[in-house]
Formats: C-alpha cells, sequence, structure tokens
C-alpha cells in the first residue's frame, strides 16, 4: 500500500513533467499547424543554463529565471529565423527542418559544454524528505514538482479561457482566416505562442536537471513519450496534454514497479524479470496504439 | 523530347560506369575505405528507395521505417548466430541448415518484416498525418526496447555475425565482390520500383495520395491498397537490413531508432519525393556530407543542421526536382 | 408500380444534436433526371453523402435495387453501381485526361493488385477509356493533363468519371456550381444526352439547368422534404414558393 502510493506520486511527477513540455507543443500543433521536433532542445537548453547557472552561483531560483528566458529566447529566434518559413508548409519539410534543428541543437550543446554531462544540486531547503504517510519519507523535491506543475496547469486554463490573448490563441486554432480578419497580428501572435511553449520546455528541463544526467541528446529521450501524450490527448487540445500526461507518467510509472511482481507470481520463472523489463519500456506505446485503434485522432480531438 | 531523353540516359549510363569502376580505381589509389563507404550508400539508397514508395508516392509518412531495417538486420543476425552455435531458436530444436546462405535469409526477413507490417500497418493507417507519423514511431520504439532488452541477443550491446552469409559462386566475404552484390541489388530496386509506380498498383497509389476520398468514391478499396504498399516498402527495408548487418557483420538496437528513420526521410526529402532516382541521390548526398563534414570537424552536425534547413527553406522539391527544373528549362 | 432504383425510408442525420437530415423519404425511379433543390444549409450535401456511404445515416434505411445498402462502405457502393461526383472537382490534375479515365475504369476491374505490367500500356484499359471520353466530348483532350483544362472541361471530366463501369445511379453534388454560363450549357446538354441511360440525383443551385433538365423535384428546406413531385407542380406549390423560390425570387 505504501509502495503503492509512492509509486503513484511518483507517476504524478513524472505526469506533470511530461506536461510542461507537452501544452507547448500542443499549441504549437494545434494554432500553427507546426510539427516541431526539436522541442526538446529547449527543455535540454533549460537543463543545461539551470545547471550552469547553479553550479555558479548557488541560486536556484537565479538558475530557473535564467533557464526560463534562455529557453524562451531561444524558442523566439528559432521561430523567427527558421520556422516562421514553414507554417503553410507540408508537414515534412516541417519534420526535415526540425530534425535539422535537432542535430545543430545537439552539437551545439557538445561544443559548449563538452561530452561529459553535467549534474545540478537540488538547493538544501529543497533537498528534505516528508512523511504525507506516516513512516513513508518522500522526497520533497519532488512534490515541488507536482505543485509547480499543477499550477502552470491552472495558470495556462486561466490563460487560456479567462485572457484576450488565450481568446486569440483559442480563435487561432479553429479558425484562423477568422482571426486575421479580427485584425490580429497572426505574425507576433504565433513568436508569442511558440516561445511560450519553450518556456515551458525550458521550465521543464530545469526542474528535471537535478533528476537526470544533463548531457546531449536528452531532448530526445523525454521528446518520444510527449509526442505519446500530445496523440493520446488529442492535438491541439491543452486538457487533452494534462490527462495525456498524467495517464502516460503513471502508466509508465506504475507497470515499471509492478509489472515484474505480477509476471513473477503468475510464471514463477526468472526470465520474467527480462519479459516485464521489455513490457514495462514498451507499455505507454502499447496504450498509445490501443488509444489510436479505437479513437483515431486521440481522447479530445481539438 | 528525345534530346532530354537520352540526356538522362547517357547520365544513367555515365553513374553506372563510374560504380562499377569504383572499386578497382580506389583499390589502385589505395583508398579501399571507399569501398565501404560506397556499399553503406548503396544499401542506405535501397531503404531509401523502399521509403519513397509510401512517403512520396502514397503520402504515408512512416517515421518508424527504420524498424524494418532493424528487423532485416536481426533477421540475418540472429540466424547467423544460430547457425553457428546451433543452439534452438526459442528453444526448438530445428535444423539450421542453409541459415548461412544469404536467399533464404533474404525470403524469411522479407516475411518476418511483411508479418510486422501487415500487423502495424492495419492499426496505423487507420490514422492520417501527424497521427500516422507519431505511430509508427510508435511501433518503432515498442520495436527498439523489444530488442534492447533481449539480454541473449546481446541487448543494448547488439550481436556481431561471424562471417558474411553465403551466396553461391561469389565470394561475400571480399569487399569489392559484395559492393558489387550491393549494386546488383540497388539497379533491382530501381528497375522493380520505377516498374511499380508506373503499374496499375502505383497509379492506384498516386490517386490515394492525392485524393484519397475520391478514389474510394471511385469504387477503390483504399485501405488495402494503401497496406499493400505499406507492406511491400517494409519487404524492401527488410532487404536493406539484411545487406547492412552483412556489411557490417554486427547489428545493435540502434538500427530502431527514430533517429535512423529520421536520416532516411531527410535523405528523400534532400533528394526529392517521389521519383526513385531522387531517393538515390538523397541517400548519396546525405551519406556524403556526413563524410566530408566529418573530415573537417568532430562538430559536423553543427554544420549539417543548418544545411538541411537551408535546403528545406530554398530547394523545395529536393535536389532531383532541381536538376529536372534545369533539364527542362535547357531542352 | 413504378421501378424504383434507389430510396431511403426516414432517414436522419444529427451532427451533435443538431438535425441536418429529418425523416428523409425519397424515391429515385428508374431513369429519371430527379432533381434535389433547397436554400443553402438545407442539408443536400449531407443527403449525397449519406446516400454514398460518407457519411453513417443517424436512424433510417437507404435501399439500392431492393437491397438495404445503409451500411455498406463507399467503394462497395461505388462497384454496385452507385456512383456520385464532388461539387468542388475532384480530378487528378497531375496525369492526362485518359488516364483520369482510365484509373476510374480500374476501379470496376477486378482488381490493381498489378506490380509489373505498365497501366500507360494497358491498350484495353485504354480502348476503354478513349471509348468513355468520347462519350461526353472530351475526345479533344484525351492527352492533355487533367490540371490544365478549364473549369467547365473539369467538370465535365469529374462527371464523366463517374460514367465508368455503367453504374446504375449517379449522384451529381452541384455540377453546375463556378463553371459560368458557357460551361453550364454545355453540361447540361451533357447530362441531358445521359437522360434514361441512367437513375440521376441532380442537387443543384442552378434554376435554368434544374428546370431543363429533371423530370421529377425534391425540395429540401431545413433539413425536411417539403415537397416532392414535377416540375409543374413544384413551380405552383405554395409552400415552395414561400419557402424558397419567393425568397430568391
Amino acid at each position: 500500500m505504501l509502495l503503492l502510493i509512492e509509486q503513484v506520486l511518483n507517476g504524478l511527477q513524472l505526469g506533470f513533467m511530461l506536461f510542461l513540455l507537452s501544452a507547448g507543443l500542443t499549441l504549437v500543433f494545434g494554432v500553427m499547424n507546426l510539427i516541431n521536433l526539436a522541442h526538446g532542445s529547449f527543455y535540454m537548453v533549460g537543463a543545461y543554463v539551470a545547471a550552469t547557472v547553479m553550479a555558479a552561483t548557488g541560486s536556484f531560483l537565479l538558475a530557473l529565471l535564467v533557464a526560463l528566458a534562455s529557453a524562451a529566447l531561444c524558442g523566439l529566434l528559432v521561430e523567427i529565423i527558421v520556422l516562421r518559413h514553414l507554417y503553410n508548409r507540408d508537414h515534412l519539410d516541417q519534420v526535415l527542418a526540425t530534425f535539422g534543428l535537432i542535430l545543430f541543437f545537439n552539437e551545439g550543446t557538445r561544443m559548449i559544454w563538452g561530452r561529459q554531462p553535467l549534474f545540478m544540486q537540488i538547493p538544501d531547503y529543497l533537498s528534505a524528505t516528508v512523511e504525507i504517510i506516516p513512516a513513508a519519507p518522500y522526497p520533497l523535491y519532488r512534490l515541488v514538482i507536482i505543485a509547480v506543475g499543477l499550477l502552470v496547469a491552472i495558470g495556462l486554463f486561466v490563460l487560456i479561457k479567462h485572457t484576450r490573448l488565450g481568446m486569440r490563441i483559442r480563435a487561432g486554432a479553429s479558425n484562423r482566416d477568422m482571426i486575421a480578419v479580427l485584425g490580429v497580428n497572426i505574425r507576433w501572435l504565433y513568436s508569442l505562442v511558440f516561445a511560450l511553449g519553450t518556456m515551458l520546455a525550458g521550465f521543464a528541463g530545469a526542474m528535471a536537471a537535478p533528476l537526470f544526467a544533463v548531457e546531449s541528446g536528452m531532448g530526445e529521450s523525454i521528446l518520444i513519450p510527449v509526442f505519446v501524450v500530445i496523440v493520446i490527448g488529442g492535438i491541439g487540445s491543452i486538457k487533452g496534454a494534462l490527462l495525456g500526461a498524467l495517464l502516460v507518467g503513471l502508466v509508465d510509472t506504475l507497470i515499471r514497479a509492478f509489472l515484474p511482481t505480477v509476471l513473477f507470481w503468475l510464471f514463477a520463472t526468472s526470465s520474467a524479470n527480462s519479459i516485464s523489463a521489455s513490457l514495462a519500456s514498451m507499455g505507454i506505446y502499447l496504450l498509445m496504439a490501443g488509444i489510436l485503434a479505437f479513437k483515431p485522432r486521440g481522447l479530445f480531438p481539438a | 523530347m528525345t534530346n532530354m531523353f537520352n540526356r538522362k540516359l547517357i547520365i544513367l549510363l555515365a553513374c553506372l560506369l563510374v560504380m562499377l569502376l569504383l572499386p578497382p580505381v580506389s583499390q589502385a589509389l589505395d583508398e579501399s575505405y571507399l569501398i565501404s563507404t560506397m556499399t553503406r550508400v548503396l544499401i542506405f539508397a535501397m531503404a531509401a528507395i523502399s521509403l519513397d514508395l509510401i512517403v512520396g508516392y502514397g503520402a504515408m509518412v512512416s517515421f518508424g521505417h527504420a524498424a524494418f531495417v532493424g528487423l532485416g538486420a536481426y533477421v540475418a543476425a540472429i540466424l547467423s548466430f544460430h547457425f553457428n552455435d546451433a543452439s534452438g531458436l526459442f528453444g526448438l530444436s530445428i535444423s539450421y541448415q542453409g541459415t548461412d546462405q544469404l536467399l533464404p535469409i533474404l525470403i524469411i526477413a522479407m516475411l518476418v518484416a511483411a508479418l510486422v507490417a501487415v500487423l502495424t500497418g492495419m492499426i496505423s493507417l487507420r490514422t492520417h498525418g501527424i497521427h500516422f507519423i507519431m505511430i509508427t514511431l510508435a511501433f518503432a520504439q515498442m520495436l527498439f526496447f523489444l530488442f534492447v532488452s533481449l539480454g541473449y541477443y546481446g541487448g543494448e550491446d547488439g550481436l556481431p555475425m561471424l562471417g558474411r552469409n553465403q551466396i553461391p559462386l561469389i565470394d561475400t566475404g571480399s569487399d569489392s565482390a559484395f559492393y558489387y552484390l550491393c549494386l546488383a541489388f540497388l539497379i533491382a530496386f530501381i528497375v522493380f520500383g520505377r516498374r511499380l509506380v508506373q503499374s496499375h498498383f502505383g497509379r492506384v497509389l498516386l490517386g490515394c495520395k492525392h485524393n484519397e476520398k475520391r478514389m474510394r468514391a471511385l469504387g477503390f478499396n483504399t485501405y488495402w491498397y494503401r497496406l499493400s504498399a505499406y507492406v511491400i516498402a517494409a519487404m524492401g527495408a527488410a532487404i536493406a537490413g539484411v545487406l547492412l548487418a552483412n556489411k557490417t557483420e554486427y547489428v545493435d538496437p540502434g538500427l530502431f531508432s527514430w533517429h535512423l528513420s529520421g536520416e532516411l526521410l531527410v535523405m528523400i526529402i534532400l533528394g526529392g519525393l517521389g521519383s526513385i532516382y531522387g531517393a538515390v541521390i538523397g541517400a548519396i548526398t546525405y551519406l556524403l556530407l556526413e563524410q566530408i563534414f566529418s573530415a573537417y570537424t568532430e562538430h559536423w552536425q553543427v554544420i549539417l543542421g543548418p544545411v538541411l534547413i537551408i535546403v528545406v527553406i530554398f530547394a523545395r522539391r529536393g535536389i532531383y526536382g532541381m536538376l529536372q527544373k534545369k533539364w527542362s528549362q535547357n531542352a | 408500380m413504378p421501378d424504383i432504383v434507389l430510396s431511403t425510408e426516414n432517414l436522419c442525420k444529427n451532427y451533435a444534436g443538431l438535425q441536418a437530415n429529418y425523416n428523409l423519404n425519397l424515391e429515385l425511379q428508374r431513369g429519371e433526371i430527379h432533381a434535389l433543390i433547397g436554400p443553402n444549409g438545407a442539408g443536400k450535401s449531407t443527403v449525397v453523402a449519406q446516400l454514398s456511404g460518407e457519411l453513417e445515416p443517424t436512424s433510417g434505411q437507404i435501399y439500392f435495387e431492393n437491397n438495404d445498402i445503409t451500411h455498406l462502405a463507399v467503394f462497395e457502393r461505388a462497384r454496385a453501381g452507385v456512383s456520385r461526383s464532388f461539387q468542388v472537382s475532384s480530378v487528378f490534375d497531375e496525369i492526362t485526361v485518359l488516364d483520369n479515365l482510365a484509373l476510374a475504369l480500374q476501379a470496376h476491374q477486378r482488381h490493381s493488385y498489378r506490380f509489373w505490367s505498365s497501366v500507360k500500356r494497358d491498350d484495353e484499359l485504354n480502348k476503354q477509356a478513349t471509348e468513355l471520353g468520347q462519350q461526353f466530348g472530351l475526345e479533344q483532350h484525351l492527352d492533355v493533363y487533367a490540371g490544365t483544362l478549364g473549369h467547365g472541361e473539369k467538370r465535365q471530366l469529374e462527371v464523366g468519371m463517374t460514367l465508368a463501369g455503367n453504374p446504375q445511379v449517379l449522384l451529381l453534388d452541384e455540377p453546375m456550381a463556378g463553371i459560368g454560363s458557357g460551361g453550364s450549357k454545355v453540361l447540361t446538354e451533357m447530362l441531358d444526352g445521359l437522360r434514361g441511360r441512367y437513375t440521376i440525383l441532380l442537387v443543384e443551385h442552378d434554376m435554368d439547368a434544374v428546370f431543363a433538365l429533371a423530370d421529377r423535384i425534391s425540395v429540401l428546406v431545413y433539413g425536411e422534404i417539403i415537397a416532392s413531385g414535377s416540375v409543374d407542380e413544384i413551380r405552383h406549390d405554395a409552400a415552395v414558393q414561400r419557402a424558397y423560390l419567393g425568397e430568391s425570387a
């Protein structure tokens, strides 16, 4: 029982991390109809910058702020220099160009920071553990990630539903021509949405930096589960991204935690271990294939 | 018209001549690594042609095509593994006579790829657009993790092959003989590919690409035609995979990676979608650019990335498309 | 007892609570040109989409030659003999007129899983396609790319492709839309030439064409058929004049 609660919390933590990444990506899909393979690069930028600033100054908050700003700035530059030319193009062209961006960013970080992974310290005031339930200490930092993810989710819903910017984003997602008629400057709206998405990705990277090794290519290993999230949730839907992220986070974590036991209990053979390892890695892809087989446009098609 | 046709023929023959002369020339120049590099190019050209068949001619943008290359490669490596240690596959004690022979292995690899393509294609082809891109990626990832977890066959570390598969009358162990074998396969791919896209089936595929709704209204069961194309492409990729495993005499799960799928897509877009020669040109260009840039700096990807972006933004129909435009202007 | 080829029985279609078609009972008699008219948004395209199988009805049945085809797939209906054209010309621009017709004919061959022989050099297929082209006056243009045809000619080809495989019923979705008066005159003549050989459901806004061609007319308003009858009956129907003609006149 304790183990279950702990694993559910781990699943939620992974889920909110995935949500930070998928929110921006799904908006970019939905509003600009752009498929951006390089979204993980901004996560990587966030992580590298946060780790570097933290190491230099020791201030976690400063590290977060600088990481957010650099990811947003990188996003803005990439949008203006490259992606702006690709909105009306075939998805294939977008795949090729953003693939080029991945190569550039991965190699660029290797040139700047070298091939050795960086590690980032959790600040002292967040490195404690708390006993949510008696006798089961849980790391505070992971709880903070859950709380922050929840806050960002609420903030995004308020932004989309109740602000002028949100109205324009929704209008842009459902009817591109109408928004031009309304006299909104689409060009800057798109830049803004894109930078917002990359900022969230950078935020996720900065928050993840103390948990994982910060290395070149880290963006892609998380990007593919993020794609799974938005495809499951329904492309363009923030609500879908949130539910998809939590679903993927929980399914992945729980399968990894409990499948070996279940299989061992069922078959009682030593091969259960290696089978369950592969099944666990495949879990979210099976989930996605299953959902798409019945709902080809995801759970909440926009 | 005839002028252009002649010119095309002359260029083709010239290319063929260069390809044929490459092994003796590079040996004479003592640059025999060229043979190995070009063998790799030939094999990737085959994989690119098979991908172009569904992406360029069928508008099915698969981001998991490398999975079928990987399947082909693993079929070759696993059968060779059992041939050499004479243990049974899945614990079955069956005879492995003949599994050091290339031809039966190619057939088995194609069957395995076809089976997987039917199963995954039946689900994938219910989706469209971005969803299709993502679901093909997801299936490839599943295979990637499956082979990572197969500890018996090397898991993450991969599996070496003890010597190349045999084929009667040819010494596949010789690098130049293997090069000529791959060249012959590539020519067969080109011939078959060109026949296919100009066949009755090819025209139905073209129709599905441009307006599937219209094709259904005309009376075509588009789903099965598209699935068939998907399966044929998978079998083509499996052949390339078998040859690739034979070339490097080593396989690892990286063959299933999304990175390789992405590179295959890059090749066909670079060369020009929807043309068999474009796929070949794309494969050659991409791999040679990789070679050239990496000779200058270990950080060659930082150059290659922007080059790809520039190609996308400015050369919309790929290299072959640009060449064709130039020829038709001159003619 | 009239000879009914295609009919619907209480056909209904709802989109998210919105009634697009309500209790449609439509009967096409063999060999007639039956026009379906109605103001914009009346649900005419929804009717065609349900008859051709692109939309699944919410309730009700569709019968073709006394068989229930309500749940047949689009391609199965096309092969059975219910053929449709599209409001937006959906010819294949990248291939020639002849090849477009050949492709339409290919759909009615046993199968097209032929991977090796060149379709361009399929003499039998080309002969049939040429004959098809001659039926409606595109024989001059067989070798040009469909993308280079004018609007009117494209529409002729669009309708011509529906004739491949000798269907029983043609569902023509606004064939005159956007081709100008010269073009619609040519197309009207072409359709007149098909009279008697096919049973035609003609969805159309161009009233000149409707009155010139139709044997019978059904009027669709807000998803319901408010009147059905001969051209004269419809002209003088008070409800129709109120609901439809009155508003455009």
